[in-house]
């Protein structure tokens, strides 16, 4: 436990603009588990990457065991037996999962070896609860699946220190129970766990040993019996936050969206909401709870109109837009954040100023017939940057340069800003951490105030509880269960949402049923 | 003294001045390069130069001619900028140019006795629409089944070019001439009007104005923002309602129409009839425009300019026993600096002590 396996030293990155890593010392020892916090933009993720080999550090030292090491490649660090699972995931999307997971081997023949691999995949997958289908294809899996993918390539490789850079964000927590219980042992088998996480309660759980860093720099180091939230938000914000906000019951109104009895199929053409029914009032969330890849994904997508019912019907204030155009549900109110904010939500290539026309750029307030309008769309990114405290070195630079909870505060900004009748949000706090978490949600109950109806899809049920009106969960294609968030048992909605592991299986099978 | 070392760091934008100076100084260095290569192949490189330069921007023939070079090439290169832009790999130039001059040809040799007025306006409709259907061959498959569009273009140019060698070998030989692959002759209200009286024609004015006009598009317009969108990231496009099939078509049938634009040209200004072989391989060297032009349309003019003075300049110093491919081997000496030259833009280079005081450049 006292055995130093990395250390970082005098660690310093910087960015045009940013300075990411400012002198930062980090000690990770065998046998522990240890936590990084710190808010959005504070430097966790570059810390990581330059531990893993991808980024170069300015100044400082790395020493795996003791000894100096220059990284060159991600591959030095692998072969030091560091391994990291990125928040952005870099996964090859139209391979298998089986050859993601062997990409940058060498190997002399694929085929011959796939059985047996796909034989060692399944094994580590029923060792750590990290089961999935080796021959599925990247592309067709949720994020929550990805990332099964991400940990298992890892594992795969015989990683001995391994980065995971927010995990539990698309987990459940009986998911990130199963994850943690998985850490532990690995911990327990001389490994080191570095963990990056804005869920304190987490922290607390499972961490021996947490790094809080603040604007770059290491603002403390807690040992095991030191860790209490308090002091951890001390530390990562300087402030206490507000954890808890009043319920105000706004007037609920008419009924905004309505899906009756929708049928649709998922990326492998296989059922994936069978009979969805639901509604949404004016100034009324509705939280969705259930485990990712019960088709929350799909049925967002199918609102706003990126994918084609089979059969049903789906309302917006009364009237039908089953299979309209994406353009056409935007203009009739609908925003959408996806769960995939840079893949989908946001252009990564292009600067702040391109992202945040991106769903309005047609209207008369940003162009005319032809011609955009400059001034309007500078206008446009300055005030919302700064209405909604976003963090970034320039409006020109692109997004995919910016933090995490950066992103998602810039994707909100613009989804709420066009003030729609109706708000699909997936996810809205996974990965922000505490402080722009409790903006996010500020804002979506001030959206509530303004009779927005708001569908929230989430798998955290703390967020569902603070945030929604009526509860649902969602299981195998299903709304299988709906109370008003005062009757609703945490107990209970947690059941509902358990056994989905066999459905979560079907899903993820390809093959034909009979065999 | 500490020892410096030299250090990239990135910039947060790309520098303004350095886009702007980094392709003159490609060129010198280029020219360096190939002035080592000749002297090591026995010539005199100052002499070749000299040939080559006096001949292109030094005689008033040699002016022309490099015009008369670029314009095809900034038609062209303006065309596939286009496709680019969305990262649609149009490299099917060549054959749209064919199908362009197919296009307009067809016109005067089965109506010649238009009038003008009716004549020329019609040979640039259907030398841009022949262009233009024919880039939507690649575009349909792409849009509907993603086929891969580099594929179906590049070998749309055979079919194009053989297409031309049928007609001008077959049913468009021109029956008084002497059995040349060559169609008759157009009347003169086919023949694109000269500037003044050289040999420098209208393309010129359309490559000009189409260059403002796409400048203004990538720019300005609403539909060079969609372009960039889709271009970027086809999901987050379609998340926003933006319309991806429709936008392959559009953009894929006017990079066609462009490039066709530019077969009309050739046959209607410089040759006065179809014939085998009117390219010498525009649509290609219009690729590497496009490229070292960064798809800005008003530096392809330039850098068009500046191709078509190496292809003429590469003709005039075979005199000198120089092989031609000299001027080749230049356009690729330029690229490749260029290429290194765009680390200057967007990196700085910063000088660090080993103490980490720095001093920037
Ligand atoms: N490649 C890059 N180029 C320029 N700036 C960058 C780059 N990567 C990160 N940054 C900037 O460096 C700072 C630290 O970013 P980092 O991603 O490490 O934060 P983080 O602590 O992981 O935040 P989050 O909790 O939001 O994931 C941010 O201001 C970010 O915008
Ligand atoms: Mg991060």
């Amino acid at each position: 436990m006292n055995q130093s396996l990395i250390q970082l030293q005098g660690i310093v990155k910087k960015f045009p603009g940013v300075l990411a890593n400012d002198h930062v010392d980090l000690d990770i020892c065998s046998g522990e588990i240890h936590a990084i916090l710190g808010e959005n933009g504070s430097g966790k993720s570059t810390l990581m990457s330059i531990l893993a080999g991808l980024y170069r550090p300015d100044d400082g030292n790395i020493l795996v065991n003791g000894v100096e090491q220059k990284f060159r490649s991600p591959k030095d660090a692998i072969d030091c037996g560091i391994g990291m699972i990125h928040q952005h995931f870099k996964l090859v999307e139209p391979f298998t999962v089986a050859e993601n997971i062997t990409l940058g081997e060498k190997q002399t023949s694929f085929i011959l070896a796939s059985k047996k691999l796909n034989d060692r995949i399944i094994e580590l997958g029923i060792k750590y609860g990290l089961e999935i289908n080796p021959d599925a294809k990247i592309w067709q899996l949720s994020v929550g699946e990805k990332q099964r993918v991400e940990i298992v390539r890892m594992l795969y490789r015989g990683s001995k220190v391994l980065v995971l850079d927010e995990p539990t964000a698309v987990l459940t927590p009986q998911e990130a129970a199963e994850l943690f219980e998985n850490l532990r042992k690995m911990a327990m088998a001389g490994c080191a766990v570095v963990l990056i996480t804005h869920k304190l309660n987490e922290v607390e759980a499972v961490a021996d040993r947490v790094t809080v860093l603040r604007q770059g720099k290491v603002a403390g180091v807690l040992e095991k019996h030191q860790i209490n939230a308090q002091e951890m938000v001390r530390l990562m914000v300087g402030r206490s936050v507000v954890m808890q906000y009043a319920r105000s019951s706004s007037s609920v109104g008419k009924v905004v969206l309505e899906l009756n009895k929708v049928k649709a199929l998922n990326d492998m053409g296989l059922p994936c909401l069978r009979e969805m029914s639901l509604r949404v009032r004016e100034g009324e969330v509705l939280g969705l709870a259930g485990v990712s890849g019960n088709g929350q994904r799909e049925m967002a997508e199918i609102i706003a109109g990126l994918r084609l019912i089979q059969s049903g019907e789906v309302l917006l204030n009364g009237q039908s837009i089953s299979n309209l155009s994406p353009r056409a549900i935007i203009d009739l109110g609908v925003a959408y954040v996806p769960e995939d904010r840079l893949g989908m939500g946001l252009v990564p290539d292009l600067n702040t100023l391109d992202n945040l026309i991106l769903k309005n750029y047609h209207r008369p307030e940003y162009s005319g017939r032809w011609l955009l309008k400059p001034r309007a769309v500078q206008q446009n990114a300055d005030t919302l940057v700064k209405q909604y405290q976003v963090k970034l070195a320039s409006l020109l630079q692109p997004v995919k340069l910016m933090s995490g909870g950066n992103l998602q505060k810039l994707l909100l900004a613009r989804e709420i800003s066009s003030s729609p009748k109706l708000m699909v949000i997936v996810y809205p706090a996974r990965g922000l951490d505490i402080g722009a978490t409790e903006a996010v949600h500020k804002l979506l109950l001030e959206l509530k105030q303004q009779k927005t109806a708001i569908l929230l899809i989430s798998e955290d049920l703390d967020e569902i509880f603070k945030l929604a009106d009526r509860v649902g969960v969602v299981f195998n294609g299903q709304l299988t269960g709906e109370f008003p968030v005062e009757q609703a048992d945490l107990e209970e909605v947690g059941l509902l949402m358990t056994g989905s592991r066999t459905a979560r299986e079907r899903i993820n099978d390809n093959e034909p049923a009979h065999s | 003294m500490n020892r410096l070392t030299v250090k990239l760091e990135k910039r947060l934008t790309p520098s303004p001045v350095m886009a702007f100076i980094i392709p003159f100084i490609s060129v010198i260095l280029a020219l360096l390069l190939g002035a080592i290569f000749l002297s090591l192949t026995g010539q005199k490189p100052l002499d070749v130069y000299a040939t080559m330069f006096g001949e292109t921007l030094g005689s008033k023939y040699g002016l022309t001619e490099t015009m008369v070079k670029a314009i095809p090439l900034m038609l062209t290169s303006l065309g596939v900028s286009l496709a680019f832009k969305m990262q649609l790999w149009n490299i099917g130039a060549e054959g749209q140019l064919y199908m362009g001059a197919f296009g307009a040809s067809w016109l005067p040799l089965t109506f010649p006795t238009l009038p003008i007025y009716l004549m020329l306006p019609g040979m640039i409709l259907l030398g841009m629409a022949a262009g233009g259907l024919w880039a939507l061959l690649t575009a349909l498959p792409r849009a509907i089944w993603k086929v891969n569009e580099i594929i179906t273009s590049l070998m749309l140019n055979y079919v194009a070019i053989l297409w031309v060698d049928y007609l001008v070998y077959g049913p468009w030989k021109d029956p008084k001439g002497s059995n040349f692959p060559l169609s008759a002759p157009f009347p003169d209200a086919a023949r694109l009007p000269g500037l003044g009286n050289s040999r420098i024609h209208a393309g010129l004015i359309f490559a000009v104005l189409l260059a403002i006009i796409l400048a203004v598009v990538f720019k300005y317009s609403r539909w060079g923002y969609s372009i960039k969108v889709i271009g970027s990231s086809e999901r987050a496009a379609s998340y926003a309602g933006m319309n991806i099939k429709r936008n392959i078509f559009w953009v894929m049938f006017i990079s066609g129409a462009i490039s066709g634009l530019a077969g009309m040209a050739e046959v209607s200004g410089i040759i006065g009839k179809l014939q085998h072989g009117l390219s010498p391989g525009y649509g290609y060297t219009a690729i590497i425009v496009a490229w070292l032009s960064k798809l800005n349309p008003l530096t392809i003019i330039i850098v068009s300019v500046l191709f078509g003075a190496l292809q003429v300049g590469g003709y005039s110093v075979q005199l000198m026993g120089v092989p031609a491919a000299v001027a080749t081997m230049l356009q690729g000496a330029i690229l490749f600096f260029v290429l290194g030259g765009d680390i200057l833009t967007n990196y700085r280079v910063i000088l660090a002590s080993r103490k980490g005081e720095e001093v920037r450049h």
